[in-house]
């Protein structure tokens, strides 16, 4: 067990220095010239002032030493929790400007992730055993699986915010609130956040029902339900056998699609104008914003990188063949 | 353990039933947001088009700022009539040249605060005005023609120019919020164009009240000066800008009646005012917007064939702008005069020489120009090639994802292609365009940098600004270099409006800007501004006797009389 979990450990320490050194090297690769994009905005119209102002916004992105020294700040920095500083939102730390964005984001994305996988294996097992629901949930899973998250979300917005005026358009919270710890608070965040969830959720539940109805229908057809089934076993029984085993494969999944489903949180909350990660990652390409933009794929690589290795963990609780490797390697 | 999975899902289907109930109930009144909110409906104004990304700075010093800090928090000494062309004095009470043109004194009105109680004295004027020492500081060029400012009692400020630049000056007059001494002595120099100046004071009409990723929220302060000295109060407790994360949200925003005034650009917006959405703009007929600033072609004149004026001219003479202004824009914007000079500004229109020199659309007067300075078709691939023989290929760049200016590229290359010219619209992004356009780097652009201010020296100076640098940040893209009209340019920046030598430069350059065609003007950029009124009333409008402010919440607009509006806005009663 300890030497499974010290394996995974080291992998994930090294996926993560693979990570952030690509999450640094890329932005860079990117044409365009961060300190350019502050001169331009501050529109230097005096010839003499642009030298010493490209001097000194080099030194304040730490800009103004060689690249593998610069590599090394990155790193000290980071250590010590300091992403530096926003170039699109000048004077800001990156890490105050993504602090603020990350809980509504999480509270997208935990919950769209868990309820979608849930209910989706839920219903797909269902529908492996029901004609009828099998006949309305393959199509309808097909069709919102293959929808794009941006089409889903406008078409949410469009008909119940704009149309019919149940869901506000856009925003993190109603525009006439300040955050307290009220109810009525509460509520406007839940109103805002319920249309960019259900098109999260919508899309991700699809896959996973057809997921787990082809996983069931497979299993059934196995030779260890035939046999079960030749001894009289009841069909209840045989179902959560099969069940169980077409769990796995969607475990990994999860583990797969979590990439996935922060691409499509991304674009989700840009058309509902949600103030989550999405459009500041949005905006820091457009505006070379190197370090916004290490900043938050940093909290994506961590994000994805913390729920695999939990995935991880999981598989080794539900999947006993995981468990008895793992014993049977130790002795 | 059989149970378990069960009794999770029936707790996670009552969640879920318990938030779709709670949006059930609750929906209804957010809707209209009449009730329950703190910053009740009537109070409060709604406002987005400003900005796009969270605020992040208070500091009026260097742009980035959050919408309004200077305008509705800082303010400068005095802001610019676009309706009457001149500077109508607001900290100052007035402000007079010596008669030499050397000095020009300025003298606050009396009784200015700041919103922590202080007075605003000359001391601050000379504090703010010296800031400019610093290189940072994005005025810091002023300092190469004022000599020494002085504050020679509580009211008074005396600067002493090297070079009286009138026009320049007065633009740096209205442009430049004056900040508090007493706050900001005791920041060091690089603290000047850092700081974030969180919970800023200012001498304006209202105080910071709250912010968050998606919004800047400011609160009517008590005791505006302008209130008892220009008779002038702000309608609206409390303004709330909404950052903008799509046009089409803010789309949506306002015809559910949650916005009051989207100063986004909004494509089809004559449809909206014909349908039943009850949405305004400044004008009930096209052009709908007024015109904020003029989208021009940019040649690169430093490069082949771009350097040659009858190759200029005949490009100018492809372009088909109505086609743009008709079938891109919906007739939304305005073609733009072959002066480039904005409507506000057509009292110094030198008619004679557009007749004269002016161009117009005409296909086949753009091949004859062509042929007539020794560019054919010697291959036969039905283009043009340069004189020596070799073929023409050009890109035209404009930002990828401004979906009206690629649009419009489009058009522009057509109209060329049509004319013999092998231009094609190529979309780089907008990061890898500033980069092209700041370093030369490209055959032909458009650019918009030029709005309405307080003279066309601001225009004249982006067109024929010298010397040209390695790289360009802010003015003449073109890389043109004409000795005699950057002259021309300096000689309008000294001169006074009141002087007759005024109008004659100004007629001076549009000949030479006619002739050389440094730039190609196409069309007026509107100020966009939608408005409902569904909590507020008597928005600027052509209507008589509406009031005539720019209806726009765009930096840089409130001392351009932005401001005004909202004094002048009246709330609907409450029902």
């Amino acid at each position: 067990m300890r030497r499974y979990f010290a394996r995974k450990v080291a992998i994930y320490l090294l996926t993560f220095f693979v990570a952030v050194t690509l999450n640094w090297l890329i932005p860079r690769f990117m044409p365009g010239d961060p300190v350019l994009r502050m001169l331009t905005r501050t529109s230097v119209s005096n010839p003499d002032a642009i030298a010493p102002m490209r001097e000194y916004y080099n030194n304040v992105f730490g800009l103004d030493v060689p690249l593998w020294r610069q590599y090394l700040n990155y790193w000290a920095e980071l250590l010590q929790g300091n992403m530096g500083i926003s170039v699109w939102l000048f004077p800001a730390p990156v890490t105050e400007v993504i602090l603020d964005a990350v809980p509504y984001t999480l509270a997208l994305l935990i919950p769209s992730i868990l309820l979608s996988w849930y209910a989706g294996n839920k219903v797909g097992a269902l529908a492996a055993r029901r004609k009828w629901l099998d006949n309305t949930v393959l199509p309808l899973g097909y069709a919102l699986t293959a929808t794009p998250y941006m089409w889903i979300a406008i078409v949410l917005a469009w008909s119940l915010a704009i149309i019919a005026g149940v869901f506000p358009v856009a925003g993190g919270y109603s525009f006439d609130l300040q955050p307290s710890w009220s109810l009525v608070f509460f509520n406007s965040l839940i109103q805002h956040w319920f249309l960019p969830f259900l098109s999260l959720f919508l899309v991700a539940f699809g896959g996973w029902a057809i997921g787990m109805r082809n996983m069931i229908i497979y299993e059934l057809e196995a030779d260890y339900a035939n046999y079960l089934e030749a001894l009289g076993a009841p069909r209840r029984l045989i179902r959560r056998y099969a069940f169980r085993n077409a769990l796995l494969p969607q475990l990994t999944g999860l583990a797969l699609q979590l990439g996935v489903l922060v691409a499509g949180a991304l674009v989700t909350e840009i058309v509902f104008g949600y103030p989550g990660l999405g459009r500041l990652i949005l905006m820091a390409i457009q505006n070379q914003d190197f370090f916004l933009l290490q900043g938050a794929f940093l909290f994506i690589v961590i994000g994805v990188l913390i729920a695999n290795f939990v995935i991880d963990i999981v598989y080794v609780l539900v999947d006993p063949r995981t468990r008895t490797g793992m014993t049977g390697g130790a002795a | 353990m059989r149970t378990r999975p069960r009794y999770i899902a029936a707790l996670f289907t009552a969640v879920l039933l318990a938030t779709t109930a709670c949006e059930g109930g609750d929906s209804g009144s957010s809707g209209n947001s009449s009730n329950g909110g703190q910053y009740p409906r009537n109070e409060t104004l709604y406002t987005s088009g400003s900005a796009w990304g969270p605020p992040t700075t208070w500091n009026p010093i260097v742009p980035g700022y959050a919408t309004g800090t200077v305008g509705l928090v800082y303010e400068p000494l005095f802001i610019f009539n676009p309706e009457k062309l001149e500077l109508e004095p607001w900290l100052a009470e007035k402000g007079e040249w010596s008669a030499d043109n050397k000095t020009y004194t300025v003298t606050l009105r009396d009784g200015v605060k700041w919103s922590d109680d202080k007075p605003l004295t000359a001391d601050d004027v000379k504090y703010t005005v010296e800031l400019g020492k610093i290189k940072a500081v994005p005025y810091s060029n002023l300092w190469n023609w004022l000599a020494s400012v002085e504050a020679t009692d509580q009211r008074t400020v005396k600067f002493t120019f090297s070079d009286p630049r009138v026009q320049e000056w007065e633009n740096w007059l209205y442009e430049n919020a004056i900040v508090p001494k007493h706050i900001w002595e005791s920041r060091s120099e690089a603290d000047i164009t850092t700081h974030k100046n969180e919970k800023p004071v200012g001498s304006g009409p209202y105080v910071y009240q709250a912010h968050a990723q998606d919004r800047m929220v400011w609160k009517k302060k008590d005791g505006w000066w302008a209130e008892k000295a220009l008779n002038l109060k702000v309608a609206p407790t409390y303004v709330v800008d909404i950052v903008n994360s799509s046009n089409e949200v803010a789309l949506g925003l306002l015809t559910s009646g949650r916005l009051d005034l989207s100063n986004n650009f909004l494509p089809g917006v004559a449809n909206l005012l014909k349908g039943d959405f009850k949405v305004k703009t400044y004008y009930a007929e096209p052009p709908y917007m007024l015109s904020a600033n003029t989208a021009m072609l940019i040649p690169n004149t430093t490069k082949a064939p771009m350097n040659d004026v009858a190759f200029r001219k005949a490009l100018a003479e492809s372009i088909e702008v109505k086609k743009i202004v008709e079938g891109v824009y919906g007739n939304i914007v305005k073609a733009s005069n072959p002066t480039g000079l904005l409507p506000v500004y057509d009292q110094y229109v030198d008619q004679a020489t557009v007749s004269s020199s002016g161009f117009t659309f005409d296909t086949n007067k753009a091949k004859a120009t062509l042929a007539a300075a020794g560019y054919k078709d010697t291959n036969g691939d039905g283009k043009v090639e340069d004189k020596a023989g070799k073929p023409i290929s050009l890109k035209l760049i404009v930002p990828s994802g401004w979906t009206d200016w690629m649009e419009a590229a489009r058009v522009i290359a057509e109209g060329a292609q049509a004319a013999g010219l092998n231009i094609v619209a190529e979309f780089p992004d907008a990061a890898a365009l500033d980069d092209a356009r700041t370093a030369g780097k490209f055959d032909l652009l458009l650019n918009n940098w030029t709005g309405v201010s307080n003279t066309p020296w601001t225009y004249y100076n982006y067109l024929f600004q010298m010397p040209v640098q390695a790289q360009q940040f802010s003015a003449n893209f073109s890389r043109y270099q004409n000795q005699a009209a950057w002259e021309l340019v300096q000689k309008l920046s000294r001169t006074p409006s009141s002087d007759p030598a005024y109008k004659t430069t100004i007629a001076e350059l549009q000949k030479i800007q006619l002739t050389e065609m440094p730039a190609i003007p196409l069309w007026y950029n509107g100020m966009w501004a939608q408005y409902t009124e569904s909590a507020w009333t008597n928005w600027p409008s052509e209507a008589a006797g509406a009031p005539k402010d720019f209806p726009s919440t765009w930096n840089n607009m409130w001392e351009l009389g932005s401001i005004k509006m909202l004094t002048q806005l009246k709330p609907v009663s409450s029902k």
